[in-house]
């Protein structure tokens, strides 16, 4: 076990300096540096290299980068553009509202897959299974902006049962002390994942249901809902569960979409300001973070799937 | 979402009726050279028109094609002029069929003008970045050691960082143009492609007949190129039919978030994200249309690419 974690944790950390080269090499790509950003196209040449100078962006690139990460390491992300705010407050303001819309979005997508894949897998080939596989189809296909648009053409302005906006509020606690206005976006949010998740949960139970401990299990007597729920669904379940970490980019997309119909103050909706208002800082800050969590995420599931399977742990050594 | 029962294939049977009379009969039983073979156009066939959930996708794929690129030459509108005092009209009024948008165009006409951008666009991305992560993914699988390890990691960390962030970053740097969002979203596109042929490239090369190129002198390059990628083809098609439905998707938030190709080019994307603010007024012409239509090519291409899987036999657990 020991050398599994060691040896993932050294894969994640090498991933993570990829990803933050990946981040540093798009600033690189920006038409005439970040001067130009800062400064405005019209900048005189000699305002131009004070800058570069002042911002140490006349160094090499590769002593540009090593500042750079070694800031990063420290939490510093750089000064917003035009927020008059450092980035890591701007994020630090935003993110547990993000957290409060994906993690809720998760846990229903998880709970409403999961059990239609149980589901699914029972009647495989039958109505229910047809039925679910083409909902999950078109549910994978919807894209989330059209969704989300369609429920509030629905829900609020046909049928003013729900608000079409988020509520405005800095605090998360008063977010989620009126969970009206989250009803929508989180439902947007968590279609892709129900998909997702059915889908891959009826072909683990599926798997299962063919294992040898099912049939001996049968064959000792054990009733057909007590072996579905003891012994199949926990073992179905585990490979499902590390999903999460593949799920994790599609949510935080998703999150910057749905943040943006639904003005949800975020930080999706601030990656998608910044985005629209060119500030690159808090842009390059908010997209090494999310590749950070992806990574953090998926590191986690593994582990979490190699403690609960030792089968995995064994594979490759 | 494979998985068909006897009932079905029988009914589709009639619709495969027409395949069969070139191939080799219902029953699967070939000898010689012909049952080694990966891959059989016939059987595949076969395989794809028993698949309704294909033959559907198929369905859409061509039906959008032509309306997009063969539908304007038949319902030609103008595209170009503004005029307001035809603006928000109704469907079917004064010869429009869907409706006029906030500028008077037409709304059925922009919607296939705005097509031919987002499957342009999709179909080039995703076959570009279908070639890398072909020649990525058997370089790595063949080659192995560090080269496997540094390419994996390299597209471990490119999956870490969603696709919409970099897109979105790099629509605020530069003005998107149809040849760099193709080039861009190719260049995020590859990954999975790329583990895919690892992974079968990793089982083919331990074959008799590759082992037989290397044994013979032939370089590790030929063996690639001639043996492990025409064997991986399978997998690679299936693969670039959903590159195809998430390059259009990704394409279309871009436009949605306002960060796409900039007006007066027409896309989907935009068409709907601009039709937003009339939904208050009821003017749900100008955001349905758009809407179903991205919903409608995604969906069409990730049933073909299922069909396509079945019917070549592909075993891919990434989707």
């Amino acid at each position: 076990m020991t050398a599994y974690l060691l040896r993932r944790v050294v894969q994640a950390i090498f991933v993570v300096i990829v990803v933050t080269m990946i981040v540093f090499g798009l600033l690189q790509l920006l038409p005439g540096g970040p001067a130009h950003a800062v400064l405005g196209s019209h900048a005189t040449r000699a305002a131009v290299a004070a800058f570069n100078k002042a911002n140490g962006l006349d160094k090499p690139v590769f002593v540009q980068y090593g500042i750079w990460f070694s800031h990063l390491v420290q939490g510093n992300l750089g000064y917003s553009y035009n927020q008059n705010q450092s980035v890591a407050s701007l994020i630090g303001e935003r993110l547990p509202k993000t957290l409060a819309l994906t993690i809720t979005s998760v846990i229903l997508a998880m709970l409403i897959g999961v059990s239609i894949g149980t589901l699914q897998a029972i009647q495989r080939n039958r109505a229910f299974d047809y039925a679910a596989t083409s909902v999950g189809f078109l549910f994978y296909s919807f894209p989330p902006f059209f969704l989300a648009l369609l429920l509030i053409i629905l829900l609020a302005v046909d049928v003013h049962l729900l608000p079409a906006q988020a509520p405005q509020v800095s605090s998360v606690w008063t977010v989620l002390s009126d969970p009206q206005g989250l009803i929508l976006p989180v439902v947007t949010l968590a279609v892709t994942g129900v998909a997702i998740f059915s889908r891959y949960m009826r072909s683990s139970v599926i798997d299962n249901l063919l294992q040898d401990y099912v049939r001996t299990a049968h064959a000792k007597g054990v009733g057909p809902v007590r072996l579905l729920v003891v012994h199949v669904f926990r073992n179905a379940l585990l490979p499902v569960v590390t999903l999460i970490g593949l799920f994790l980019p599609v949510l935080l997309s998703g999150a910057v979409v749905v943040e943006s119909v639904f003005n949800y103050p975020g930080m999706g909706l601030l990656f998608w300001n910044a985005a629209t208002s060119r500030d690159y800082p808090t842009e390059l800050g908010i997209t090494v973070l999310v590749g950070v969590f992806t990574v953090v995420g998926s590191l986690l599931a593994d582990i979490l799937y190699a403690m609960l399977d030792p089968r995995v742990r064994y594979v490759r050594q | 979402m494979s998985g068909h029962e006897p009932r079905i294939e029988a009914v589709a049977a009639g619709a495969a009726g027409a395949g069969l009379a070139a191939g080799t009969g219902p029953v699967d039983h070939r000898g010689g050279m012909a049952a080694e073979r990966p891959f059989s156009l016939a059987r595949t066939r076969r395989t794809f028109m028993q698949n309704r959930l294909a033959v559907v996708g198929s369905g859409i794929v061509v039906f959008l094609i032509l309306f997009c690129f063969v539908g304007p030459l038949v319902y030609r509108t103008d595209q170009v002029s503004v005029s307001l005092s035809t603006a928000h009209l109704g469907p079917f009024t004064s010869g429009h069929v869907l409706g006029t948008d906030q500028v008077g165009r037409d709304v059925l006409g922009r919607l296939m003008v705005g097509g031919q951008t987002s499957l342009e666009v999709g179909v080039a991305a995703a076959a570009l970045a279908t070639l890398l992560g072909t020649l990525v993914g058997a370089v790595a699988g063949f080659f192995g050691g560090v080269v496997d390890s540094v390419l994996m990691r390299i597209v471990d960390g490119f999956m870490a960082v969603p696709g919409l962030f970099v897109v979105l970053l790099l629509g605020s740097m530069f003005t998107p143009t149809k040849g760099l969002l193709i080039l861009v979203i190719a260049a995020l596109s590859w990954l999975i492609t790329a583990r895919l042929v690892r992974g079968d490239t990793l089982s083919l090369r331990t074959r008799e007949y590759v082992e037989a190129v290397r044994l013979s002198g032939g370089s590790g390059w030929r063996a690639v190129w001639r043996h492990i990628i025409p064997n991986a083809i399978g997998t690679i098609v299936v693969s670039g039919t959903f590159q195809v439905a998430d390059a259009i998707l990704l394409l279309a938030s871009l436009d949605f978030l306002g960060l796409g190709i900039p007006p007066p080019a027409a896309s989907w994307g935009q068409m709907l994200s601009s039709g937003i603010e009339y939904v208050y007024d009821g003017y749900l012409w100008l955001v349905i249309p758009p809407g179903v239509a991205i919903m409608l090519v995604v969906l069409g291409f990730n049933f073909l690419g299922d069909g396509l899987r079945d019917a070549l036999d592909v075993r891919l657990r990434e989707r």
